[in-house]
């Protein structure tokens, strides 16, 4: 059922790296089918080690935005099971293993400041006032909009709100950031500069990152790996590492390396679309 | 500063003011030229001569129905609120309560208040029922719907965040009904005063009341035609301000963030 993964040196390599660190994710032959009968994934094995960038891509579709809810705990596999830092859900909240969760909106409370925004998660989880608020100003710091504290988020422009919403996911300090095409609705420009602030993050922070979009440049600028999912079933159609330095930058986006990277997903993508790529054939 | 004339206040203010003058002096031109008795139809200045000379009982009159008035509003507002709430705690008291709430919408307040006013011993309060119950319908349903209406990617990240069911309440589900909540009440208010006026006409013509909807039946009674539009001009006014403590309200609270109430500068 599986398309066998190509046996090129690159899976080698990632074998290898990934030993290198802990697992913080372990996804064991997870399969999804919705009540209604779609089968949206099926078994897929993945494993996300610590510190790793790691971006889902696939056509429309082909099941992304299902294994990142599967891997968010937000949904439960059919069959299978998900592993969190080599323990079940129970563990994910604890110290030291923070989940959280960017929506392809910004979904903030349109009635809230922007603190209080931020603010809203450590409200939810009853941290008292004198802890959260330096980690809410520190949050809104790192995403640059510490002049805009106090504003109403229908005072801010689209990419303001999704960073203020990257703030909010960063006040709980994660160890794990799960985004679903956080950047989608947003134009080239405000996109890069959000992806350039990302990456920083992610490097300052160490975070294990789990990133869905549909832009291959995106793609290819932030990920150490990339998964490319096909449809119908969803599954994995191929996974290509990027072992550039870190942390990146436009000099990255203007190498060479980085259009060979870009041409050859971009090649992937179109034979993970084509109708013969799909593993089941009514 | 910008010119008076393109100050949005101030046409708001001016441009109906203007509308009012011109058809009060088109009315008092009106019948001094037709000669138009005051008994058949009266001038504005008889109008006005008559709200001084009758000054202090069309007052009196006039707080008796602002007491009932809001009384009932308050009633009308506790009460839909609470009954709102319980609507959205299920599905099942929502579907088999809501068509009571209808029906108690489309009951005529003529038709029952007789009814109430015979049942209820106290004048006042039978009064204040038979408002409150005109008031109450808007605030249920438009407070139901602002509850129901959550941003369902909120909702989800309350949930994801394993949200109480309190506090998604407080701070998810309230603040996103707020909208909803006053636009109830400018509804509501406006109903309260025609409650409370529909109903001292029928408590009056048995002789028991002493509001305002007295006075214009006295007033009509006696053929004394402008005392009956004086007080018909003060249930007007008191109308139009609440409305506009409402909208002044509404502002109040949403000013910030919600779209109804953004001024022009957004
Ligand atoms: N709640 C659901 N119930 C039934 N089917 C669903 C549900 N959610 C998703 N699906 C189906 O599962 C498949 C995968 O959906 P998913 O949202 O994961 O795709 P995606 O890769 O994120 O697509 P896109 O790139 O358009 O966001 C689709 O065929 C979709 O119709
Ligand atoms: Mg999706």
């Amino acid at each position: 059922m599986n398309a066998p993964l190509p046996s090129d040196p690159l899976d080698a390599h990632i074998a290898r790296r990934a030993a290198d660190r802990p697992p913080a994710v372990e996804v064991l032959s997870a399969e999804k089918i919705f009540a209604n009968g779609t089968r949206a994934l099926a078994p897929i094995d993945l494993t996300i080690a610590e510190g790793e960038f790691l971006t889902l891509i696939g056509p429309s579709g082909c099941g992304k935005s299902t294994l990142l809810k599967l891997i968010a705990n937000l949904i439960q596999p059919s069959d299978g099971r998900i592993l969190w830092w080599r323990g079940d859900s129970g563990q994910v909240g604890q110290d030291g293993r923070g989940l959280a969760f960017v929506f392809q909106e910004p979904t903030l409370m349109p009635w809230a400041r922007v603190d209080t925004n931020v603010r809203l998660p450590l409200d939810l989880a009853d941290v008292p006032r004198g802890k959260a608020d330096p980690r809410v100003s520190d949050a809104i710091a790192r995403v640059g909009l510490s002049a805009f504290a106090r504003h109403y988020p229908r005072q801010l422009s689209g990419g303001m709100k999704m960073r203020v919403s990257i703030a909010r996911a960063l006040a709980t300090d994660p160890n794990l950031l799960l985004m679903d095409e956080p950047f989608g609705a947003l134009d080239e420009f405000t996109r890069n500069k959000l992806d350039d602030d990302l990456i920083k993050l992610w490097w300052e922070r160490k975070l294990t990152t789990v990133f869905v979009t549909h832009s291959i440049y995106e793609a290819v600028f932030l990920s150490t790996r990339i998964v490319v999912l096909a449809a119908n079933p969803g599954r994995i159609f191929r996974t290509m590492t990027i072992d550039e330095p870190q942390p990146r930058g436009q000099d990255f986006r203007d190498s060479a390396r980085f259009a060979a990277y870009c041409r050859e997903l971009s090649t992937w993508l179109a034979e993970a679309s084509l109708p013969s790529a799909s593993g089941a054939t009514p | 500063m910008k010119p008076l004339l393109q100050s949005e206040t101030f046409v708001r203010i001016a441009a109906p003011l203007a509308v009012g003058v011109v058809l009060l002096a088109v009315w008092e031109i009106g019948c001094r030229l037709g000669s138009i008795p005051v008994y058949l139809f009266p001038k504005p200045s008889d109008i006005f001569a008559s709200l001084i000379k009758n000054g202090p009982s069309l007052l009196r009159a006039l707080l008796i129905t602002l007491r009932i008035t809001l009384q009932a509003f308050a009633a009308a507002v506790v009460l839909g609120t609470l009954i709102a709430f319980m609507f959205v705690q299920s599905r099942a008291i929502e579907v088999s309560l809501f068509p009571y709430a209808v029906l108690l919408q489309v009951t005529p307040i003529v038709a029952i208040a007789p009814l109430i006013i015979i049942l209820v011993k106290n004048t006042q309060l039978s009064l204040t029922v038979c408002a409150t119950l005109v008031a109450l319908f808007p605030i249920i349903s438009n407070t139901t719907l602002g509850l129901r209406s959550v941003d369902p990617g909120l909702a989800s990240y309350f949930r994801m965040n394993r949200a109480s069911r309190l506090k998604t309440l407080v701070r998810l589900r309230i603040p996103g009904a707020l909208p909803y909540f006053f636009g109830g009440l400018r509804i509501s208010s406006g109903l309260a005063l025609i409650g409370a006026v529909v109903a001292e006409f029928v408590a009056g013509t048995g002789g028991r009341s002493s509001g305002l909807a007295y006075e214009i039946l006295d007033a009509g009674f006696q053929l004394d035609i402008p005392r009956m539009f004086a007080a018909l001009f003060l249930i007007t006014v008191t109308g139009v301000l609440l409305f506009g403590a409402m909208v002044g309200l509404s502002k109040l609270a949403l000013s910030n963030w919600h779209e109804s109430e953004l001024g022009a500068e957004a």
